[in-house]
Parts: C-alpha cells; structure tokens; sequence
C-alpha cells in the first residue's frame, strides 16, 4: 500500500464519529492528592518509574557484590554461599519483576498510553492510584525481607520446591520465603488493578480517527504485553498460595515424601515439577512481557531517530500479537532437563523455535527502517541501535538452548545466564534508557545533558557486551550457574578465573555509569536545556500537546482528532520531514498513509 | 563514523573471539559427539546471521547517515521483501531443527543393552548403586531411608539384596558399554553433571528420571551439581571413573560392603 497506488489519494479525511464521550476527569483538592495519593496517570506512571529504579539499585548494588565474589573468590568474607544466594535470588527476582515489569507496564504504560491514544486519562484512576501503592506496599514487604531474621529467601529467582521451604536453603523455613511470597501475590493483586486500566483505556478511550491500526507500536507493544500479563500472572499468583499451604499448612501440593536433614518431612505425594510447570507458564511469558514493550518502543525510538516510518507496520503488529499467542506453548523449554516426559522436548522445541520467525520479522524491519533512513545517532537512538545488537545476539543464543538436544549440555550453565542477561536483562534496559532520553523531555520539558548520555551509554554498551559476551564461553566449558565459586574442578582451567576477574572489573565500571545517568536525571530537571513541545519533531500524539509537561487532563478544551498513522516521516511532498497524527489530509500537499 | 566502526568491530570482534579465545568445551569422552555437532551447526547458522545483521546495521549507519540535502524515503512496506526474508528465516530454523529432534530423539531411547546404574543426590553429595549379580536393581522407598539405609532400598524385595552400594567412592563404570543412569533424589532437586559426557538430567525428590550414554575414553572425571539444591549446591562433588573392563570387575568385586550392609538392615 504504497501512497503512489492508493484508493485514498483524494483526501477522504477517515476520521470515524465520537465513540467516546469525553469523561469529566476528578480534579485534585489539595496537594496531597494532587502530588501524593494522585489519580493524575502521568503522576502514577512517574511514581511506578521512581519506585521501579530505587529498588532497581538495590539489585545493581546485589550484581556487584556477586561479582565481586565471584571475580574474586575468597577475597570478601563478609560474602558467605548464603548471602550470595540471597543476593542471586533477591538481584534475579526484582530485577525481572519489581524493575522491568514495573517500569514498563506501571511506568511506561501509564504515561504513556493515555497521552499516545488520545485519551485524558486511564479510564478507572481511582483502580490506577490502588495499584501503585499495593505495588509499592509489595516492594517495601520485599526490602522487610532483607531484615527479617535469617534473611530473603536463598531459593533463586525460580523458588523451585521442595529446596524453596527447606531448611538447607537461606530463609527456606524463616520468614525470607513467607515474604517473598506474600510480596508476589501483592505485586500481582496490584498490577492486575493496574492491567486491566492500561487494556480497557487501550480499547475504550481512544480518541476519534485513532483507530487500532494507527496506534503506535509503543502502545501495541505494552498492550499486548499487559494482556498477556493478566492471562500469565494467575499461574505464578496460584503456585505462591499453593507454596504458601504447603509450608504453613502442611499440604503436600508440591512436597513428595522426602528426607530433611536426615529426618523424614511430614509431606507425602506432591509434585516438584507441578510448581516448574505453573512457574513457567507464568514466566515464559513473563520474558516477552518484558521484550515486548521494549519491541514497541525501539520501533518508536528508531523510526523518530532515523526520520522514515517504520518499515512493514502491519507486520509489526502481527508479529507481536502472534509472540504473544505463541508465548504461552513453549514454557517447558526452560524445562528439557528437568525429568519430565521427554517426549515434551519435540513439541517444545518446535514451537520455540517457530517463535523465532516472527522475532525475527521484526529485526529485519527494524533494520529495513534505518535502510534508506536519515539516521540522527541522538542518544535514544544509539540506545535502539545497541538494543540491536545485544537482543540479536541474545535472541541467536536462544536458538541453541530452545532446539532441546542442545540446551541439554548447556541448560544451568553460565551460557544461560549470559543468554538471558543479554536477551531479557540488558537488550530491555538499553530500550529503557533510550525511552527515557527519547521522553524526558516531554516529562519535564528539559533535554537530558548530551555528554553525559554519550559517556553513559558507550561505557553502558560496550561494558555490557563485554560482561556478557564471554560469559557464553564459561559455560560451554561447563561452570554450572548459581555457584559463589568455582572451587578446584578438573575440567574448569585457570584461566576461567582470569575471565571472571575481568566481568567483575567491567561490571562494576558500568555500575559507576549508571550513577552518572542518575545525575544527569536530577540535574537536568533544573538545568537541562529547555526542550520545547516536540524536540524531536515526533508524529505521534503524546508531542502534540498543548502543554509541555502536559497537564491535568491531557489535552486542554478538546481532544484531539487523529487523520493518520504515527510514521508519517519525510513524505514526499510534505513541506516538513514529518506530519503530526492531528494533521488532516487537506492541510497538507502530501498523503502519507491514512489507513 | 564511530558508531558504525564500532559495531563493525563488534561483529568481527566477536567471531575473532570465538575462535581465538582458549575457552571451549571440554575433550569429549561419551558417544554424544552428535550433540556437539548439532551445536557446531548451530554455532555457524547464528554466528553467519549475527554478523549479516551487524555488518548490514553498521552500512546503514553510515551510508543512511543524517546530513545536509539528505532525506529518507516513504516506504511504508514491501511485500515481497518481508515474505522473502520470512521464508528464508524459516528455513534457516527448520535446519537448525530437523538434526536437533533427530538427536534428542537418539537422546531418550535407551539401548536394549544398556546396563543400568543408580544416581542418588542428597544434600550435599552423591551415592551410587549397582545392581548386584542379577542385574537388577531392587525397589526403594525414600520413607525407608535412615542412617542403615541411605539410598531407601527395600529389604523386603529379593532384587534388592545383592545391590551394591558405593558410598564414599567414585563411581566406576567400563569404557565402550552403553549405561542406563537412572537417577533419584531423596531431598530436594539435584542434577549429576560430566561436562565431558555432555548429557544431563534432573534429579528429582518422588520420581525417578534417566539419561544415559556410552563412555568412549578412560580417566577420571568430576561431575558437579547442576540443580540449586540449597547451601552446598557449589561444592557437591563427585567422581566419575572410566576404566577398562578387568578393572571394572575388580573394582566391583572389592565393593562388597555395600552389600552386606543391606542385608544388615533387612
Ligand atoms: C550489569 C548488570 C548486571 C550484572 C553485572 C548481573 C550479574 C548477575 C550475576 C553475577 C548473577 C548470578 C549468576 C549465577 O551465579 O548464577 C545474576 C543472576 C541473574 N540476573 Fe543479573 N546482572 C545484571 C543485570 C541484570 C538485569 C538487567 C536483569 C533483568 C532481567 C538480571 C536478571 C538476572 C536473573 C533473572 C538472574 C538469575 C538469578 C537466579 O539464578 O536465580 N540481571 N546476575
Ligand atoms: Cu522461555
Ligand atoms: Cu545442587
């Protein structure tokens, strides 16, 4: 459907009528529930993003002690193997809960879909306050983990029974699992009050002409992800209450008769594998509800960024619906090895792998979309390009531990920790930090200081790669994952340690780097350079609005009508080298789509 | 331009390591070869796109660059192109597939001649159990396990009786004969894992799970825990001797309290 051979070249302005009665909106009384208890969606999605990168710290500073134990074995007695099992579970579970999916469905989504599909606000604000601060109460029950006696729990991040509440595990029969637990069911409790706004706002309150396939694949990507969020959460919020009785109640859900420390445990009959099972049917998804936001967003950043629309749109949106569909049959990939039928390994492999041609549809057209672009290397889009190279490079890892015979020597080493951290850990985060580069200035109405975002993203891209990169081979030597040292072990050579002694030095100077792009966070808010409403002469919605930081209700008297797409960049024949979704075809000498 | 030397030099970077670098898999020493080579298979299929890509991302960078007098062009999409590169990709992954299914199915049938040994994990360390002269390893019950009896074995089941127990020695096992391991645990999850034979599986409190495999190279070999099983999980190690068949015998011959100690608990 190229302009040249399109049946729309006569102008029709398709903008279909008000579905949609514009809402009186509730309006602060005082400040407190202005500022504190706000129902405002740009105010919650700014309190999700700052609780999500404060307990984001907590798991950075959890990475470098782990490191350093692990670059340096025996040097740091204060880090024992139960702390350093506190620390990989602790650092693991927030980093892929309480950070990422916090950050890009409470935060991200709250800001941004109402302000991307036209809307005023999310449609049920009172439910949107309730869950930020049940998501907070489920982080502070988190971090009242660390201070409970015997500590967080030790069980790792996937808290597989029976070893989860057992007294060989850090906090297994203390109180670090109960918390740990009860943190989850909050969380989810929160986030599903939370979900179903940032779903119904999607499909309810856009504004007139914004229909489906004019969205941007921003919102594309948090929709689909917080749809499968709702569908996949059930599962982890059942096997927590199941684990929950089981420890406290004495049922046997997931305990079969076994020995505890010499003694015979009062359980009988209980599957383990039931638990992996539900666990990852809960966090199999759970990987693309954190991809694909960041999917969504790079398609943003680098349409924007190179100035072209984004290349194959229609494919874009299917590619991500149908991730998200096939997502949900392929959980017991992360289980070849774990003892069930094996006859599951050729289905599993299977569709794993056919996941990887939608995935990589979107590659190419990412790529097709900077091809024949004018690429402006601005800060968000070197962060688009790394998300590139680190997502290919984890999402081709994956293709060796998802074809089942090949995980089999490579399931639990490092290779899958360097796989994962690439893929799901650092492939994200770079679209994080692209997204807020791309939209502070849209937050707060100052730019980001340019040279600090460059030093922090050369010393964030490159430090990456190289943490991760040869992390692959310690595990295609063997060294098993969750090991605080590798001890003498005939098969692992000196030089591993060498190795690892390098990771760690590089970790903690991309840790460092990271404390410059909080400063640059709180320094820009006052010295920044003012941005104006649309720096990067953005198309889509959340750029054209009447206030910058927009205000109270979004969008002033009216709402806003949309004529085209979000990807309207250099069109020929446009006066400018981008045209503004509000722009309607008869203000314009050039096309662009409509759809 | 930087950026675009830069992420040349990240893909020419990376394959120069993977070849130059000393870190590799281990020697193999069991008959899974083939998983090595689907694995070399998969390395070059991905190691191939992964540099295309990169390589094609930095020529964009550069020629595609932003500068005076330059605009990008409309194209909202290409049909063509896209279902091009959509069956080429499937393709790619179909080869990738097809030798892994072949593999993993070789991985699950077990040989009709395959002898059979018993793995046990526990909290923090390994046990082995041999069947006895009639080949064949009795019933156990984990709620039969106590200091006389660390791997539950049933004193009540014939088969049983002249099973042999290894309990502070490495597990010896001949060169060249296919081996049935099966595996238990009477804690919680463990996995038995020799880098060098390259096939692992869980073990699993209520259940009994197996791999096996066919030695192909004498020596001594270490096998970790490949499961977090708690505290120890990172010093749980065993042994795994391969020798040739006299020596085999004779090994099995001086295991004779095992046995007896079995019996005891009877
Ligand atoms: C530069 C930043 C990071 C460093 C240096 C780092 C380091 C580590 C280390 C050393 C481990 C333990 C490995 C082991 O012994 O098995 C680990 C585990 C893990 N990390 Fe990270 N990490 C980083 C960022 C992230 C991010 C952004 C995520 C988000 C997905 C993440 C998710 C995890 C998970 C899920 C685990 C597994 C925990 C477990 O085994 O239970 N990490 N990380
Ligand atoms: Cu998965
Ligand atoms: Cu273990």
């Amino acid at each position: 459907m190229t302009t040249a051979s399109s049946p729309l070249n006569g102008f029709p302005d398709r903008v279909p009528p008000a579905e949609v009665e514009d809402v009186e909106l509730y309006h602060a009384k005082s400040w407190i529930t202005r500022w504190v208890f706000s129902q405002d969606a740009k105010i919650i999605g700014i309190q999700y993003a700052t609780t999500a990168t404060a307990i984001g710290l907590v798991a950075l500073v959890l990475s470098w002690l782990m490191r350093l134990q692990l670059g340096f074995p025996g040097t740091f007695d204060f880090i024992t193997p139960a702390e350093y099992y506190q620390f990989i579970t602790m650092h693991g579970m927030i980093m892929v809960v309480y950070l990422l999916t916090a950050l890009f469905l409470g935060g991200f989504g709250n800001y941004l879909i109402p302000l991307m599909v036209g809307a005023r606000d999310m449609v049920f604000p009172y439910m949107n306050m309730l869950s930020y601060w049940i998501y907070l109460l489920a982080v502070l029950v988190l971090v009242a983990s660390f201070f409970a006696p015997g500590g967080p729990t030790g069980a790792g991040w996937t808290l597989y029974p029976p070893q989860a509440i057992l007294s060989g595990t850090p906090g297994g029969t203390g109180s670090g699992i109960i918390l740990m637990l009860v943190s989850l069911i909050l969380f989810i409790i929160g986030f599903t009050m939370g979900g179903l706004n940032y779903v119904i706002t999607v499909l309810q309150a856009r504004a007139r002409g914004m229909t489906l396939m004019r969205m941007p694949l921003t919102v594309w990507g948090i929709f689909t992800a917080t749809v499968m969020a709702l569908l996949a959460f059930p599962a982890l919020f059942v096997s927590a209450v199941m684990m929950l009785f089981d420890m406290l109640l004495g049922t046997s859900f997931f305990m079969p008769a076994l020995v505890e420390m010499g003694e015979l445990a009062k359980h009988e009959g209980g599957s383990p594998l039931l638990f992996q099972h539900l666990f990852w049917f809960f966090g199999h998804p759970e990987v693309y509800i954190v991809a694909l936001p960041a999917f969504g967003i790079v398609s943003d950043l680098i349409s924007v960024h190179a100035r072209r629309n984004i290349f194959g749109y229609r494919m874009m949106v299917w590619a991500i619906v149908i991730i998200g569909a096939l997502s949900f049959i392929v959980w017991a990939h992360h289980m070849y090895v774990s003892g069930m039928n094996p006859w599951f390994g050729f289905f599993f492999a299977t569709t794993t792998l056919i996941i990887a041609v939608p995935t990589a549809i979107k590659v190419y057209n990412w790529l097709l979309t900077l091809w024949r672009g004018d690429i402006h290397l601005t800060v968000p889009m070197l962060f688009a390009l790394a998300f590139i190279v680190t997502f290919v490079n984890g999402g081709l890892t994956g293709l060796f531990l998802g074809n089942v015979v090949v995980d089999v020597p490579l399931s639990d080493t490092m290779f899958v920790v360097a796989h994962f951290h690439m893929v799901m850990g650092v492939a994200p985060i770079f679209v994080i930090f692209g997204a807020i580069y791309h939209w502070y200035p849209k937050i707060t109405g100052r730019m980001l200081n340019e040279a600090m975002g460059q030093i922090h993203f050369w010393v964030s891209f490159l430090g990456a790669y190289l943490i991760f990169f040869p992390m692959h081979y310690l595990g295609l030597i063997g060294v098993p994952r969750r090991y605080h040292e590798l001890g003498p072990t005939s098969f692992i050579p000196e030089s591993a340690a060498t190795l690892n002694a390098f990771i760690t030095i590089v970790a903690l100077i991309v840790g460092a780097a990271q404390m410059l792009f909080l400063f640059n966070l709180a320094w820009s808010i006052r010295h920044g350079r003012p941005s104006g409403p649309n720096p990067w002469r953005a198309a889509s919605l959340e750029w054209q609005t009447p206030e910058t930081p927009p205000g109270h209700g979004n969008w002033g008297d009216t709402l806003p009508v949309v004529h085209r797409w979000a990807y309207d960049y250099n069109v020929p024949g446009a006066a400018e080298d981008f045209i503004p979704q509000t722009v309607p075809p008869s203000d314009t000498a050039a096309t662009g789509e409509h759809r | 331009m930087i950026v675009a030397a830069v992420l040349v030099l990240v893909a020419v970077g990376s394959v120069a390591f993977h070849f130059l670098s000393p870190w590799w898999w281990t020697p193999i020493a069991s008959n899974w070869g083939y998983i090595d080579d689907t694995l070399i298979v998969t390395f070059w299929i991905t190691g191939i796109v992964f540099t295309a890509i990169i390589l094609f991302m930095a020529w964009c960078v550069w020629t595609y660059r932003a500068r005076p007098g330059h605009r990008a062009s409309f194209e909202p999409e290409n049909r063509r192109l896209e279902l091009w590169l959509t069956g080429a990709t499937t393709l790619g992954v179909a080869a990738l597939l097809a030798p892994g299914l072949i593999v993993w199915n070789q991985f699950i049938t077990v040989p009709a001649e395959a002898t059979e040994v018993e793995v046990v994990g526990r909290q923090w360390l390994w046990n082995y159990r041999l069947p006895g002269p009639d080949g064949v390893l009795g019933r156990v019950d984990v709620r039969l396990v106590g200091p006389e009896n660390p791997l539950g074995v049933d004193p009540n089941d014939p088969a049983g009786a002249d099973d042999i127990v290894v309990e502070n020695d490495d597990l010896h096992l001949p060169i060249g004969k296919p081996v049935r391991v099966r595996l238990r645990a009477i804690d919680v999850l463990h996995n038995f894992y020799v880098p060098e034979f390259r096939a692992k599986m869980d073990m699993v409190p209520g259940m009994v799970t197996y791999f096996w495999f066919t030695p192909t190279r004498t020596g001594q070999f270490t096998a970790v825990c490949a499961e977090l099983c708690g505290l120890g999980h990172a010093v749980m190690r065993g042994g795994v001797v391969i020798v040739e068949e006299e020596e085999y015998r004779a090994w099995l011959a001086a295991q004779a309290g095992g046995t007896r100690r079995v019996a005891a608990a009877r």
